[in-house]
């Protein structure tokens, strides 16, 4: 006989987790040393840190030439990065030709810009809408007279004149800012159940999406301007925005509709039985959960396209990368072995810098906008 | 989801309100048909729904229930015969739609709550922006609402720390908050736990207690015994048979209404 019947007779309280060991010790053991090949791999790491890193390190550093240094010092045998060079090039590299005692204008762009654009990144700042129309609408009207000039005594600057990063940030924050709208509404008209507006938006996307960006902005410089009447030019700037952004909207689109494809269909039919419009129910209701959902597919975009402001060298924009490959080749005086090397990884360094930080801040708004979903 | 509950609530239902109208149609659905392209999911509905009706609608799964509830709102939509709900026929006019939308609220099966607002930002949302009703106003009446199905403790939480039997509720909550003349329910305990559909229940008793008019698909015969003054049971998408429920459960006329109540009634 077998005695199956229980009845708790008391219930057992509920008590904090057993403590954790801890310690460089335990934590080395548990990670680096929990078998005999995770010690032989410990120990092979170890030396393949030690064998690359101090090149690495004397290379950037322990024999670089400093910001102060000379054209002697990196044309010494065993000299490192030629910062030197970055330094005494460095106007070139942010303004591009752009004149050299009118490179206050610039400045005054970029000050403004983080003085909008950070606050409005940061969640807690108060005034987000006066922010937004301040950084949307009145701030590229209040740039672009201040660097084209022609007004108020300002000096004309041709935009052919302008380059370096100041070109670069210039494509990229228009770029993400207007491809972004646009590829939602890409994205919403793809879904549309209207045939005019649904065949508009999938050409649109499966033509730009299927092209490379090289052709874009090439057909926007050699095509455009055969459709344009005799005499009428479109500025190359223009063009390099304009391509760089409908590129991107094409892209975004995608990315805005694998969003909205994972919001179940319960939400939109529970918008609608409340009688919300159809713009009311995906700017309240779908979006804001379709977009939070591909914040690392956005951003990816975002990111592919700061790197891509490189290519408008096709027509004939010098952005950060190709004024320093213009240096590079033409800057005699400052001629040695790393020279070029040092350019091109100062370039990438910068590159690095704004692309990480865009990386970074998407995993703040991941986190930030999760609460929703937290069961 | 087809599993059939026998839930009821121990306390003698209130019927001083419930009041039937004998001359104002809420809903009247002519000959209607629908396909899901070559599918005919319902065929020849007519239905007459007066104010104050507390309509169920039995029938086995696939048999076209919550299709047609969903047709009155327009969330399906309907090929042939006419859909009438408040004076206003459905029609691909969105501005009716909206308009009827407005008037008729749903509960859904799976609740539908907006993940990514409050519990007091999904009340409010609709009567805002769809009524146009201040904010401030419209807060005062969701906690209304919310007290009213015994959550408004919860008001500033989301969706997703609530239980599903709270969730459900606050669904209710946010339909009424719209102030609509008419409440469908789309199965709306078939997702909870046993002991969470009770909750619900008592909440949509206390609605009916009001003079609301309802039509519910549910499996809940207890609360069709409770409540509803007509049982509708649908079959390969037709109305097989209507009647009061004590006839409906205790004398079935017709063969597949027989065999579905010996099969969920023992």
């Amino acid at each position: 006989m077998t005695d199956i019947g229980f009845v708790r007779a008391d219930m057992v309280d509920a008590r904090p987790a057993p403590h954790r060991t801890s310690g460089a010790v335990a934590w080395a053991q548990k990670n680096l040393f929990a078998t005999p090949l995770d010690g032989v791999l410990t120990v092979l790491g170890a030396i393949f840190l030690l064998w690359i890193i101090p090149p690495i390190y004397n290379f950037f550093i322990g024999h670089a030439v400093g910001p102060a240094g000379t054209v002697e010092e990196c044309r010494m045998e065993n000299a490192g990065a030629c910062w030197a060079y970055i330094h005494s090039e460095m106007e070139f590299f942010i303004y591009g030709f752009y004149d050299i005692p009118e490179q206050w204008r610039p400045n005054i762009v970029f000050a403004l810009g983080a003085a909008l654009l950070i606050p409005l990144l940061m969640p807690k700042v108060p005034f987000k809408r006066t922010n937004a129309v301040l950084f949307l609408f009145v701030y590229p009207i209040v740039s672009y007279y201040l660097l084209a000039g022609g007004v108020f005594g300002l000096k004309p600057m041709p935009t052919e004149k302008w380059g370096g990063l100041l070109v670069t940030l210039i494509i990229s924050v228009v770029g993400i800012t207007l491809s972004f709208p646009i590829g939602i509404i890409l994205a919403l008209g793809r879904q549309s159940k209207m045939p005019v507006i649904k065949t508009l938006c999938i050409g649109f996307i499966e033509l730009v999406r299927a092209v490379p960006l090289i052709s874009v902005l090439f057909m926007a410089s050699i095509m455009l301007p055969l459709f344009m009447p005799q005499g009428m030019t479109i500025d190359k700037l223009l063009r390099a925005l304009v391509g760089v952004t409908l590129f991107t909207s094409a892209y975004m689109a995608e990315v805005v509709r694998g969003g909205l494809q994972a919001i179940p269909r319960g939400q939109y039919e529970a918008g609608a039985s409340l009688g919300l419009s159809y713009w009311q129910r995906m700017y309240f209701i779908i979006l804001p959960q379709a977009l939070k959902h591909v914040i690392p597919g956005i951003v990816n975009s975002f990111i592919a396209l700061f790197k891509d402001t490189s290519l408008v060298y096709i027509v004939g924009m010098k952005d950060l990368l190709e004024a320093v490959k213009t240096k590079n080749d033409t800057a005699l005086e400052w001629q040695s072995a790393n020279t070029a090397t040092t350019g091109y990884l100062f370039a990438a360094m910068v590159f690095w810098v704004f692309c990480f930080g865009m990386s970074r801040y998407s995993i703040y708004m991941e986190r930030r906008l999760n609460t929703g979903y937290k069961r | 989801m087809s599993q059939v509950s026998e839930t009821t609530v121990d306390r003698p239902v209130d019927t001083s309100h419930m009041q039937v109208s004998s001359t104002n149609v809420a809903i009247e659905v002519i000959g209607m048909h629908k396909w899901y392209s070559d599918f005919h999911v319902l065929r020849d509905i007519n239905l007459k729904v007066m104010e104050g009706e507390r309509i169920v609608i039995a029938g086995p799964s696939g048999s076209g229930k919550s299709t047609l509830i969903r047709c009155i709102n327009r969330l399906e939509e309907h090929q042939e015969g006419q859909i009438i709900v408040n004076g206003t026929e459905l029609t691909a006019d969105l501005k009716r739609i909206d308009e009827v939308r407005r008037e008729v609220g749903m509960v859904f099966q799976h609740f539908n709550l907006f993940p990514h607002l409050t519990i007091l930002q999904n009340l409010t949302l609709a009567p805002i922006w769809v009524r146009g009703i201040p904010k401030a106003e419209a807060e005062e009446t969701a906690m209304h609402y919310l007290e009213r199905v015994k959550i408004p403790e919860q008001a500033l939480k989301f969706p997703g720390q609530l239980s599903g039997g709270q969730q459900q509720r606050v669904a209710i909550a946010r339909s009424l908050c719209m102030q609509p003349r008419i409440m469908l329910f789309d199965e709306p305990t078939s997702a909870l736990d046993p002991e969470m559909v009770k909750e619900v229940l008592e909440v949509m008793i206390s609605l009916a207690e009001d003079g609301m008019t309802m039509i519910c698909v549910t499996h809940e015969m207890g609360f069709a015994r409770q409540v509803a003054n007509r049982v509708i049971f649908m079959d390969q998408g037709q109305i097989i048979e209507q009647n009061e429920p004590e006839a409906f459960f205790s004398n079935p006329q017709h063969e597949r209404t027989k065999l579905f109540l010996s099969q969920i009634l023992h």
